[in-house]
């Protein structure tokens, strides 16, 4: 029993961080209608940024505490992205803007891979730690609950936090403020919010910096786990059948999907694997969303799209 | 001056639907594919031949295959690779299992065992597009990576999971040096491109070509849209497989799962968005382009006196792919190939501006 919990507890981990690449993809699908492949390489960029720059700033201002240099060094990161953002809303976007969805595709999977080189070049390209002063001891609970209790690691339970806290703000932000409504508005029909004179320019910038943004706090979680390196813009690429197990332009469907997935991989990966060969994690989320495909194109919680040939 | 269509007049609808029309152009063609055929392989080196010439025919092949599915009907492909592994492994099977067999109907057997699981991955096509598809081929892509690497039948059990090409026969004449290898596979694609080039031609390659502009008025006008998609998926992996078992038989030699990944998935569609999607000629472009940059990026600052690492090498690699992507959907989608029939337009006209 302890075992498949942790099991499952791990799978919830890599799920969380499925889930927030999915989240990037589904905030500029909504907005944009563009099926945005460079996600995964917004993160390697995001999270090389934050590495290189909680390296490099605390001794070029002298700062001491390494919390206050990382607080730096994440603000700069997201000030690099919203940068990243406006330059590919201004060179790539809006002069491909109403083309087909399939030319979109294709010029992100150039921004990918423009982004994987222009990161590397600039950053360097070695492995990376993001070092958020989180000790790496674990912790045992539930110890009277059953036999060995749980492992559970600190630095698993931060990123839960951190990955909450981010879908908290980003409620709030859609929610409540006057841009996130103009970023609702803008999903729900285009053509109307421009005609009551949202700027769909402006929206899109800023739907990219977002996207950016949960790129940067998923790279950071990751990389914080795993040192951030070029593998990182590869598993982003799971985050593709989440978001169709959950639906293209459901937030909730995008976290719900990833923990599905997630959960499913790892606790396929044990059970299963032994049976047929290991290494099933690598194709198990891309076949789950083939079967998806066939019986539910919608996703999970998507909305239905009618379209009959 | 000399490149004019004056006064060749066509009499019947058989001259009038030829595929060269203009009769200059035919026999430049006719020269080059005889310069192909017998200069080349007297002329360039070994090493040409082998690291330049025979990758080059193989992935325009394979990109020719692709652009039927992705220029020609539109449905995105992001498995091409896989249908690589695919008729790879079923060349290797074939030739290993069956070895009586001539290496020609290994090679088309190949071709059509891909053909096969071509039409088993486009069978979601029919319900779903784009973007869905775009996921459904890269469940095919990440699933021959598994299959290849862990069913050890297909390997013929090897230990390292790495696989050796038996000695090649064709006809009774060993392939062996590598003026026989690149004579193999440019009869293969000089064949297959004629083939392609009268598919997108004849009423097929119509009903892909409606499918992809707009499938409701083509299902109105009495395209069935599960044959045209259908078909374009086992033309497309028919021709894909081939060109695994060719690159896998004839280029590499021996080789192991890692050699069709998904880099080789982008860098075919790469080819054909660089090259022009929904032309032949500009597969050959594209695969020209995307072997070449490379060796140039690696030769120029060497020549210039300003010597770059290689990894910064492969970075700037990636950077000028990504922004000659970028770059060739914003100003030129149709690619390399609308570049070069503009010029021959030009030339038809000169020197006259209309």
């Amino acid at each position: 029993m302890g075992f498949f919990l942790e099991v499952v507890l791990g799978g919830l981990m890599a799920g969380l961080l499925y889930a927030l690449v999915a989240l990037g993809f589904v905030l500029i699908f909504k907005a944009s209608g563009v099926f945005n492949f460079a996600q995964g390489a917004m993160v390697l960029f995001a999270a090389l940024a934050m590495a290189r720059l909680s390296e490099w700033i605390p001794p070029a201002l002298g700062i001491e505490n390494k919390m206050l240099g990382n607080i730096v060094a994440f603000v700069l990161a997201a000030l690099v992205m919203v940068a990243v953002a406006w330059v590919i809303e201004r060179l790539v976007l809006r002069p491909l803007v109403a083309q087909e969805g399939i030319v979109l595709l294709m010029a992100t999977l150039g921004v990918t891979y423009f982004l994987d080189g222009f990161g590397q070049t600039i950053w360097g390209s070695d492995i990376y730690k993001i070092d958020l002063g989180i000790s790496k001891e674990p912790l045992l609970v539930l110890q009277d609950t059953f036999q060995g209790g749980l492992l559970l690691n600190r630095d698993d339970i931060a990123a839960a936090i951190m990955a909450m806290a981010l879908v908290a703000v980003l409620a709030l932000f859609f929610q409540k403020t006057s841009t996130g409504r103009a970023l609702r508005a803008v999903a729900d029909d285009h053509q109307a919010a421009q005609s009551i004179g949202i700027p769909l320019d402006r929206i899109w910038v800023i739907v990219w910096s977002v996207a950016g943004f949960v790129a940067l706090v998923a790279g950071m979680i990751w990389g914080s786990k795993l040192g951030v390196q070029f593998s990182l813009a590869i598993l982003a690429l799971k985050a593709l059948p989440v978001v169709i197990l959950g639906g293209f332009t459901s937030v909730p469907g995008a976290i719900v999907g990833g923990l599905i997935i997630g959960v499913g991989e790892k606790v396929s990966e044990v059970y299963l694997g032994p049976v047929i060969g290991g290494g099933i994690e690598n194709w198990f989320a891309y076949v789950l969303a083939l079967v998806f495909l066939l019986i539910r194109p919608q996703g999970l919680f998507g909305e239905k799209i009618i379209d009959r040939v | 001056m000399l490149y004019r269509e004056n006064g060749q007049f066509k009499a019947s609808y058989h001259a009038d639907a030829q595929v060269f029309p203009i009769l200059q152009d035919k026999l430049l063609v006719w020269a080059f594919i005889a310069f192909a055929f017998i200069g080349v392989p007297l002329l360039a080196s070994d090493y040409v031949l082998r690291a330049l010439l025979v990758p080059f025919l193989i992935l325009a092949l394979a990109a020719i295959g692709l652009n039927l599915l992705v220029g020609y009907c539109g449905q995105i492909s992001l498995g091409s690779g896989a249908f690589m592994a695919v008729g790879a492994y079923a060349a290797y099977n074939l030739a290993v299992r069956i070895p009586d067999l001539p290496l020609l109907v290994v090679i088309i057997l190949a071709g059509l065992v891909a053909m096969a699981v071509g039409v088993l991955f486009g069978i979601p096509s029919l319900r779903i597009k784009g973007l869905y598809l775009a996921v459904a081929t890269l469940a095919a892509q990440f699933f021959s990576d598994w299959v290849f690497s862990r069913v050890k039948w297909l390997t013929n059990y090897s230990a390292s999971g790495s696989v050796t090409a038996p000695p090649l026969e064709f006809f009774g004449v060993l392939v062996d040096t590598p003026q026989e290898r690149y004579l193999l596979c440019l009869a293969f694609v000089v064949v297959f491109a004629m083939i392609a080039k009268n598919l997108v031609r004849g009423h097929i390659g119509r009903s892909w070509m409606a499918i992809r502009d707009m499938d409701v008025a083509a299902s109105v006008i009495g395209i069935r849209p599960m044959h045209a998609k259908l078909t374009a998926f086992a033309m497309s992996s028919f021709f894909i497989g081939v060109a695994g078992a060719l690159w896998a038989f004839l280029h590499l030699g021996s080789w192991e799962p890692a050699a069709f990944s998904i880099d080789r998935s982008f860098q075919l569609l790469f080819m054909i968005i660089i090259g022009g999607l929904g032309s032949i000629m500009g597969s050959f472009f594209g695969a020209a382009f995307i072997l070449l940059l490379p060796i140039v990026l690696n030769q120029v600052p060497a020549a210039l006196g300003v010597p770059l690492a290689t990894s910064t090498v492969s970075h700037l690699e990636f950077m000028i792919f990504g922004a000659l992507i970028v770059f060739f959907l914003i100003v030129e989608p149709h690619g390399l190939a609308r570049l070069w029939s503009m010029g021959k337009e030009k030339l038809r006209l000169w020197p006259f501006p209309h």
